[in-house]
């Protein structure tokens, strides 16, 4: 169980996240929703230690995770698939892999499990990773996360640019972790995208959770996502 | 004597030039690429590697090899233990901000500096080289009687000049395998694609970076003790060094490991031959005038890549 307990945190002078307090639970999908710069990313990077908190606490199964040293909390099991990608781009599919596996020390059977999910990856794996398609290295950011085999999983806009069919397969293989029992929290512009695989929405707006609602009762009834988006 | 072997004598000094140059080169560029910044105390790591192996040799007395080869191990070794302690004690309480660390290794430059001419002196004082055999080189002229080898007077090399080049391509593999194959190269390579990411696949940036500006400063210092047995170490030693490596990682490409040690072999060559043939000083007005070429025509260095 992942519990972002009134976080408060931001860049510098400037305040992005108050009194944010969320849960996940193992086998869940928590969707984050909101508009541009209402501190969704903000709310994945506090998670992985890469923003110091003003106040409050991340625990992931009670540990509190804010006072390691950032390079220690992906070692809890926190895999990142971060917005844009971010793959290491001068290196091979092999060795951005590898960098995922060094975090907890896992051995061959996790790779071979990882790429079980992502063929295409065995296929390029000596490539660049920036010699790679869109999809290509969408898969490769997820796989990379998944080495590390995490407990949480953190996806920033993972279908960001992406042609249907990558969408789709991208969607199961988050659908596969969850049913693994990983606790995963999505970022998602696209509410479509959110109602087909999430279990419960928490609505962003200035840094505040607004209200957590089960993905069905947002399934029924629209008009909560057209109140809170404005869409 | 004609031309050919003054040019060959000049092609051979500059070579030493270049692969002394090439070392400590690397050292700054390794520094560059992974952490981003510039450390302006470079080449006093250089000096403080040639004084520590003058030191060194000196205290081991025995046999002039066995000092040498003392230094060769116990300069470089300390020197990066030294960077290590001002990165971990300076740099890092600075946050690696750029202009920061600048005016910090300003300050380290003195400081490295006046506690040598402190404790040292202002003398300049040799290593004496581990073997020295003076090698004369033929040369061959075309007569009546058909192309004659002959010993041309002056033209000559030492045993140790060659070795110094030969131990230089050594190290410079030794640093590419480094990079390419281990798992340290690899770690470094990731914290110099994506700091932030490095962290949050669990990579000790810090500690990377400890590492990184120890190897830097110890490239320096091994290169410092190759070339202390033809040139001597003094305090004030540290600034060609300094100036002309930052001439090379500019003209190679910042961060660019193969562009550096290009453009160091480009300038160390070009700077041995027309010391030769004109004057030291106006090689190095020719480099720097190469590199104001260089950031006006093509910033990112010949071999850089354009940052994103």
């Amino acid at each position: 169980m992942l519990e972002l307990d009134k976080v408060n945190a931001g860049y510098g002078q400037a305040q992005i996240l108050r009194d944010l307090s969320l849960h996940v639970a193992p086998g869940e999908i928590l969707c984050l929703l909101g508009r541009n710069g209402a501190g969704k990313t903000t709310t994945i990077k506090a998670i992985m230690g890469l923003l110091p908190l003003l106040s409050g606490a991340v625990r992931l199964d009670g540990v509190s995770l804010n006072e390691l040293p950032a390079h220690q909390v992906p070692g809890r099991g926190i895999g990142y698939v971060p917005q844009g990608r971010r793959l290491f781009a001068e290196l091979s599919v092999a060795q951005n892999l590898e960098i995922g596996l060094m975090v907890r020390g896992s051995g061959t059977e996790v790779l071979d499990a990882v790429l079980e999910l992502f063929p295409r990856l065995r296929e390029r794996f000596h490539q660049r990773a920036q010699t790679l398609s869109g999809g290509e290295q969408q898969m490769l950011a997820t796989a990379r996360a998944l080495c590390l085999e995490p407990k949480v999983l953190l996806l920033d806009e993972p279908t960001e640019g992406l042609q249907p069919s990558m969408i789709e397969a991208i969607r199961q293989v988050v659908a596969v972790m969850r049913d693994r029992g990983v606790g995963i929290i999505l970022v998602e512009q696209r509410v479509d995208a959110v109602l087909s695989v999430a279990d419960r929405v928490s609505f962003i707006e200035n840094g505040h959770n607004l209200e957590t609602l089960d993905a069905d009762a947002l399934r029924r009834d629209h008009a909560i996502i057209e109140r809170h988006l404005g869409v | 004597m004609d031309l050919g072997p003054y040019i060959l004598l000049a092609t051979l000094e500059g070579s030493v030039t270049a692969a002394v140059l090439a070392l400590t080169a690397i050292g700054l560029s390794l520094v560059f690429g992974v952490m981003r910044v510039v450390n302006v105390a470079h080449g006093e790591f250089f000096m403080l590697g040639a004084v520590l192996a003058w030191w060194v040799a000196h205290m081991v007395g025995a046999h002039p090899a066995l000092g040498f080869a003392a230094a060769l191990v116990v300069a470089p070794v300390l020197v990066g233990l030294v960077a290590v302690a001002a990165d971990m004690t300076v740099l890092k309480r600075v946050d690696y901000d750029p202009e920061r660390t600048i005016v910090a290794t300003i300050g380290m430059l003195y400081i490295i500096q006046q506690i040598t001419l402190m404790t040292y002196g202002p003398d300049a004082r040799p290593v004496e080289p581990p073997f020295n055999s003076r090698l004369a080189i033929p040369w061959f002229e075309y007569s009546e009687n058909g192309f004659q080898m002959y010993w041309p007077w002056g033209l000559s090399t030492t045993s140790y000049k060659l070795a110094v080049i030969a131990a230089a391509a050594v190290v410079l593999v030794g640093v590419w395998l480094l990079m390419a194959r281990t798992k340290i190269g690899l770690l470094m390579r990731a914290t110099q694609l994506d700091r932030e990411m490095a962290l949050a696949f669990g990579i000790p940036v810090e500690r990377v970076y400890a590492i990184v500006f120890g190897i830097g400063a110890g490239l320096a210092a091994l290169a410092a003790v190759l070339i202390v047995p033809i040139q001597q170490a003094h305090y004030l030693m540290g600034g060609d060094p300094l100036l002309l490596s930052f001439i090379v990682v500019i003209i190679g490409g910042l961060g660019s490991l193969p562009g550096t040690v290009i453009a160091a072999v480009l300038i160390g060559l070009s700077d041995g031959i027309i010391s030769v043939f004109f004057s030291p000083t106006l090689a190095k007005i020719l480099a720097t005038l190469l590199v104001a070429l260089v950031l006006v025509f093509r910033p990112e260095g010949l071999f850089g890549v354009k940052s994103r």
